[in-house]
């Protein structure tokens, strides 16, 4: 099996320095994953060892995904790869599948240590360094300002939503559209170059079969099915990059769209249930002239606290998905720079073969 | 006199192909059995409109034939050329004149009378533009191969065809169609021959084999081409929908913007690509053609040496009757014998008399016997020298199409990793 590319975390300041490899064995169990914190690169306290190995499930990120979510809720959670997959539709144990899980995983734990707020969360530590993760014993956790402040499920009307939050919403809308349309181009180039690859294997095979019936023009015709064949093999390699790379980054980025969304819904609903008790406490004071009650204040605290973590996310989220985007669509620039390389190289070699053979032949018609 | 010109290209040939490297490599290499001409050039193609054989209206093109003496070329005047108009069915007329008039030679094919081997976006129309410069390229291509051949190049009807307007009347006059076989002859001849000359037979078989696999080579290359079509144009739907993704970013806009556009140029750039490669298409073609022709000049041996063994096969019937009367001995069973037995002898007169006439007729298949075998004789003869000369040209034209594919190859991937770049670059600004 592969080892994930080690990748050192950009991380400024005081905020810490893991260095997170992912060697993956074939191991009894799908998706052990071997969490590996680089060793003098860590300057964490909580942390006691420089180093940690530990196995863990797909289930287990689950679980440090969903334990995040609850003590941070005002924060943006990086999405897992997708949990459900039909079984008969891909093979969760074929090569392919997990190594883009893991790459799926490897990022999703980078982008939580890279997150100056969620990297200190103890449940983050526990994943990182316990043995036995005991996930139905609840741990014994530090209470924070963050962590106290629970999520309140629905039931309040929002009255105005601030203009910039709206203007999220509504990027994520288009956003998430044209992540669609791209993810939808992607798959059909990939159905049309596969379709284009069996019509190129039959026509190098046509002049093969040709090569026999030939003397003088064996070299030629032997050549240019060779071409060709080199010309399928880049477009295998080619359509193979696009489905295991491309394909996978996109559908994350549609799975981050989601959480994000969630999270602007939670922010609205802890607004809305802000203004429902102020009015409320308005109308109480009128009655009775007492004072503003501590909940309706806790409360301001928290659509404010929500705001701040949520425009911070934004901003990191943004320049993440500037980045993300870069990279991944200058990879997909590379790879088809990369296969028509190859194919010229091939054909040029040709061309050099036959005038060889061809001033070969006039130099010795003329001796 | 013979006037000294030698083979000019005509500058309107713009194929691939570089037929001016072909062309004046042969002049080269054949130095005087290639015939040197005039200058001609298949300049034009226009569309007409007259009444046709059953007095309907149709639409037509015709090919304007331009021919200059090629000494006033090398001169530096620069004469008007003669010119006249003609229609694909003129040429036609004089392929077929050809094939008639000399048996022995692989008359250089047409080009096709209506668009095969098209892949969806190529249009399948006779009117089709680009169907009719392709043509107007074939035709001339066609003309310079005749021109250019050893033998074909001398015949007088060719000199009226390029520059007569009234020569129609002319090659009528040869009474080419009566001599031409009928093909229940020629198709009972393959089936009856009982000695063809091997190398015939290996060189039919050989063209059975070239028309196989240059079909099948065509028909693979048009499947592709339709692929490849479809592979470029889904591109260009990454044009429009990051142009549509750049008006919600601020930093990456501009990057992706740009970006966009290269993908529609990537998406545009298969038109040009596949239009040259319809040029290589048409090298093939040509001699998928071609071999249809060789294998004509094979069935015409299988012809002639049939005719020569039913010849000789009639004459020893004849002297076996012949020697039978005079002897009275019948040796095999005929219905004179029976009928003799069965209504008594003939009187010796009418004997004498049946044995002069099968004296005559021995004589006259002698000398058929011997006709036939020189017209085989000359037949496999000559038909040997220009089948070796046609090996040598296909050999030399293929090789020279299959580099030219791969230079085209070469181009079509420059290209492709131009435009890659562009659009990497974009994405680097974003």
């Amino acid at each position: 099996m592969s080892v994930g590319t080690p990748r050192g975390l950009a991380s400024s300041g005081q905020k810490p320095i893991a260095e997170i490899l992912h060697p993956l064995s074939a191991a009894e169990e799908p998706l052990s994953v071997t969490v590996n914190l680089g060793g003098d690169k860590t300057t964490r306290v909580e942390f006691d060892l420089p180093e940690y190995c530990v196995w863990r499930r797909y289930q287990d990120f689950d679980w440090l995904r969903t334990k995040l979510e609850d003590s941070q809720p005002t924060h943006l959670i990086p999405p897992l790869p997708e949990k459900f997959v039909m079984k008969g539709v891909v093979d969760r144990f074929s090569e392919e599948f997990v190594e883009t899980r893991m790459k799926a995983l490897d990022k999703f734990l980078k982008r939580i240590a890279d997150h100056p707020v969620l990297s200190f969360n103890p449940h983050l530590n526990a994943f990182l360094t316990a043995k036995d993760l005991n996930k139905r014993q609840g741990l014994a956790l530090l209470t924070k300002v963050g962590e106290s402040v629970k999520y309140v499920a629905g039931g309040y009307k929002l009255r105005a939503r601030p203009a910039e939050f709206c203007a999220m919403g509504e990027y994520l809308d288009t956003f998430n559209q044209k992540l669609g349309t791209i993810d939808r181009i992607a798959q059909r180039i990939l159905k049309e170059q596969s379709e284009y690859l069996t019509e190129l294997r039959e026509y190098g095979t046509v002049y093969s079969s040709w090569v026999g019936l030939e003397d003088e023009l064996r070299r030629p015709l032997e050549g240019v099915a060779g071409c060709v064949t080199t010309c399928c093999g880049a477009l295998e390699d080619l359509g193979e990059n696009m489905s295991q790379d491309f394909l996978p980054v996109l559908r994350e980025y549609v799975l981050y769209v989601e959480s994000m969304k969630n999270v602007l819904r939670k922010r609205d609903q802890s607004q809305a249930e802000y203004e429902a008790r102020l009015e409320a406490a308005i109308l109480r004071k009128q009655e009775d002239r007492s004072p503003m009650p501590v909940e309706v204040e806790k409360c301001q605290d928290k659509v404010e606290c929500f705001n701040a973590d949520l425009k911070a996310d934004w901003e990191r989220w943004q320049s993440n998905k500037r980045q993300d985007f870069k990279q991944l669509l200058t990879g997909m620039a590379d790879k088809n720079i990369n296969h028509y390389e190859k194919c010229q190289a091939a054909w040029e070699s040709l061309i050099t073969l036959l005038q060889d053979k061809q001033t070969e032949d006039k130099t010795s018609e003329t001796n | 006199p013979s006037i000294h010109l030698s083979i000019y290209l005509s500058i309107y040939l713009m194929t691939q192909m570089s037929c001016r490297d072909l062309f004046s490599e042969a002049v080269n290499d054949t130095g005087s059995t290639l015939v040197r001409r005039m200058e001609i050039c298949v300049a034009e193609a226009e569309k007409r409109s007259g009444k046709n054989a059953v007095n309907m209206q149709e639409t037509f093109t015709v090919y304007l034939i331009e021919t200059r003496p090629m000494d006033a070329v090398a001169e530096g005047r620069n004469p008007a050329p003669d010119s006249l108009w003609r229609r694909y069915s003129e040429f036609e007329l004089l392929r077929n004149y050809l094939l008639v008039t000399y048996p022995y030679i692989v008359v250089p094919p047409l080009p096709e009378k209506r668009a095969e081997f098209v892949w969806h976006k190529l249009s399948a129309d006779n009117m089709d533009p680009d169907f009719v410069e392709r043509r107007r390229i074939g035709l001339e291509n066609f003309l310079l191969r005749v021109a250019s051949h050893p033998v074909l190049s001398n015949d007088k009807i060719l000199h009226h065809f390029l520059t007569e307007h009234g020569w129609k009347e002319v090659v009528y006059e040869t009474g080419f169609q009566a001599k031409a076989d009928s093909r229940i002859r020629a198709l009972s001849a393959t089936f009856r021959v009982r000695n063809p000359d091997k190398r015939f037979m290996e060189m039919k078989h050989y063209s059975d084999q070239l028309q196989s696999h240059t079909s099948q080579l065509l028909r693979a290359r048009a499947r592709v081409a339709d692929r490849l079509y479809g592979v470029y144009k889904v591109h260009g739907n990454y044009g429009r929908v990051f142009s549509e993704w750049s008006a919600i970013e601020k930093e990456m806009g501009d990057g992706l913007q740009s970006a966009g556009h290269h993908m529609d140029a990537y998406a545009a750039s298969i038109d040009d690509i596949l239009e040259e490669e319809e040029h290589y298409a048409d090298q093939l073609k040509e001699y998928l053609f071609y071999a249809e022709a060789l294998r004509a000049v094979c069935r015409k041996h299988e012809l002639t040496q049939f005719e020569l063994e039913m010849a000789s096969q009639d004459l020893i019937s004849k002297k076996q009757q012949h020697e039978e009367l005079a002897t009275g001995i019948v040796r095999t069973f005929s219905f004179k014998g029976m009928t003799n037995k069965l209504f008594g002898q003939e009187a010796p007169e009418q004997r004498e008399a049946r044995i002069k006439l099968l004296e005559e007729l021995i004589a006259e298949g002698e000398d058929t016997v011997k006709e036939k075998t020189v017209e085989c004789e000359e037949h496999v003869e000559r038909a040997w020298v220009d089948m070796q000369r046609f090996k040598e040209q296909k050999d030399k034209d293929l090789r020279e199409a299959l580099i030219n594919y791969a230079v085209m190859q070469i181009s079509m991937c420059k290209k492709g990793i131009q435009m890659w770049s562009n659009a990497k670059e974009c994405f680097l600004k974003m």
